[in-house]
């Protein structure tokens, strides 16, 4: 279990996050909601171990993640962030093989190799394992990476708006992959999203941020109700259920 | 772009350049170890040789590893100020002690050349806007500054002209007993191949590093650290050679892409034959004159790399 802990962080003098304690359930989706400059990301961030805290702690299994060494925990959690800043050229099995790094420290063996077959099948990317990730759409590349991920065989997933730059038909892919992640291989997930409608249909949990503090933390049903909404966004927002998901209307309000 | 081709080609061009210059040696000549053929052979053609393939193979592999860890197609040693700062170095050294000794020029060159290619890579991530072009523009503006501090000193201490001779890549003085620092690239070369993986998964960036468990300092600090030893045997034997960091890995780049466990063979190989081709060119145009090797590879380079920006624009 990840648990954080009074967890701050600050530019300056402005707190971007500011105290900040969560816990972060097994075997579940959470998602990170929020205005733009909650501090979403920074939160994410730090519990990846990609940014320092200033002060507070985050927890993997009861221990400070900097005590951690840095290849054991990259066997537990993995992030990915957003990947718009990508000239790299590799072909989508060497990527996914990078995965493999934290186990191997680049020598593959037979079992490694059949890690990344797995993953390159469960993102349905064998017949394009071989063509350069520049050559690729979107929607292509981010499966590419989350079979990196899978790969990479991790208890935690973290993402960072894995939907950004994703049309809707990709967007939805990606949220189905990560369902199943959960509930066929029994990951943890956690992404910071930015469209609610997503989080409000494919999370268990959900923690909205605002101003770098959290304002909501709970199961999904008790965030996506017009008066929680109204806490967190500073709008009236209409939520209809529609097929047993419920959504946010908030286009017009 | 196959080893299966690479390599013939660079033999056979290894094999033309021991017996292209302005003396005649034919191979029956050698079999009389104490004729004058054999001895020019042995003294001159054999280092010669051997210098333009060390020096092709480890200034490609520089070049390769910069693109890498700065992310950037037009980072080399020449547009990132490296070649400039080992020159200052060597500079320095020779104010210094007035008769410098080798070892005093290659530790300070190294020094020099380590501590620009880090400021330079300091400033890179200082920058917000990392525009393909813009950054090698930067290196070359911060190149150009220490080659004018360069100059400013060189001028008032009179050594002009011996600092002059480090900006010219010339194989020509190339002899038995003055290259052989050079060999300083092999075990870099091997070392950079069994760091390959690491450097590619620094290339994807200091997140993508720190994810799989890699220190991204310390892989950032080895690869510049590789870079500044190349650089300083090259310039202290052969002299500036430009563009080669530039062009061959990203020609390498286009076909086999950027994973450089796989490049690196590649790119060693595809170096080698490209300066011992201009080196070949310079010697028979004029021939029995020679060309200095930085005007034929820079002729030639730089024709390459226009190219490479018109149509690359895309990719890189």
């Amino acid at each position: 279990m990840i648990q954080v802990k009074e967890l701050t962080k600050k530019y300056g003098s402005k707190s971007v996050v500011e105290n900040v304690t969560v816990d972060i359930q097994p075997g579940m989706i959470t998602s990170f909601i929020g205005p733009n400059g909650a501090g979403k990301s920074t939160l994410l961030s730090m519990v990846s171990r990609l940014l320092n805290a200033d002060t507070g702690e985050v927890l993997l299994d009861k221990a400070d993640v900097r005590r951690w060494k840095s290849d054991e925990f990259a066997k537990r959690v993995s992030i990915l962030k957003q990947s718009n800043y990508m000239n790299v050229r590799l072909t989508i099995r060497e990527l996914v093989a990078f995965g493999r790094f934290p186990y191997t420290k680049g020598r593959l063996n037979d079992e490694d190799n059949v890690k990344v077959d797995e993953a390159l099948a469960y993102m349905n990317l064998e017949d394009l394992q071989h063509n350069f990730l520049d050559e690729l759409s979107g929607g292509q590349r981010q499966r590419a990476f989350i079979a990196m991920v899978i790969a990479q065989d991790t208890e935690y997933i973290l993402l960072d708006e894995p939907l950004n730059n994703l049309d809707m038909k990709h967007s939805v892919q990606i949220m189905k992959i990560l369902r199943k992640l959960v509930d066929e291989l029994g990951k943890t997930v956690v992404i910071v999203l930015h469209d609610i409608n997503f989080a409000s249909v494919y999370s268990d949990r959900i923690v909205a941020l605002k101003d770098g503090r959290v304002v909501k933390d709970g199961p999904t049903h008790d965030i996506i109700n017009s008066e929680a909404l109204k806490d967190i966004y500073d709008m009236d927002i209409p939520v209809q259920e529609q097929n047993g998901c419920r959504i946010c209307v908030y286009f017009n309000s | 772009m196959k080893i299966r081709y690479l390599l013939p080609i660079t033999i056979v061009l290894a094999i033309i350049s021991l017996f292209v210059g302005a003396y005649d040696i034919a191979p029956k000549d050698l079999l009389n170890l104490q004729s004058e053929e054999a001895q020019i052979f042995y003294i001159s053609r054999i280092p010669r040789l051997m210098a333009i393939l060390l020096a092709g193979a480890g200034m490609s592999i520089a070049g390769l590893i910069m693109q890498s860890l700065s992310r950037n197609k037009f980072v080399s040693p020449t547009t990132a100020g490296t070649l400039d700062a080992t020159r200052l170095g060597i500079l320095m050294a020779m104010m210094f002690f007035t008769n410098a000794t080798y070892f005093q020029k290659i530790s300070f060159a190294f020094i020099f050349a380590l501590a620009g290619t880090f400021l330079f890579m300091q400033i890179l991530n200082r920058i917000k806007f990392k525009d393909a072009v813009f950054i090698p523009l930067i290196g070359l503006m911060f190149g150009n500054i220490l080659s004018s501090i360069t100059t400013f000193f060189a001028y008032r201490a009179d050594i002009i002209q011996n600092i002059s001779a480090w900006l010219m890549g010339d194989f020509s003085l190339i002899m038995q007993g003055r290259y052989e620092l050079l060999y300083i690239s092999l075990p870099v070369i091997i070392l950079s191949y069994i760091y390959a993986q690491r450097f590619t998964v620094a290339g994807m960036g200091e997140d993508f590093a720190k994810n799989l468990g890699l220190s991204y300092k310390s892989i950032v600090n080895l690869g510049l650290t590789l870079v500044a030893l190349v650089s300083t045997t090259v310039v202290l034997t052969v002299g500036m050679i430009p563009f080669l960091g530039l062009i061959i890995p990203n020609i390498v780049s286009i076909f086999k892409g950027d994973n450089l466990s796989k490049t690196i063979p590649h790119t060693a190989l595809l170096g080698m034959s490209f300066l011992l081709a201009c080196d070949i060119l310079g010697r028979v145009i004029k021939y029995p004159y020679e060309i200095p090797i930085n005007l034929t590879v820079g002729v030639i380079g730089s024709a390459i790399f226009l190219i490479m920006l018109f149509r690359g624009r895309a990719y890189a």
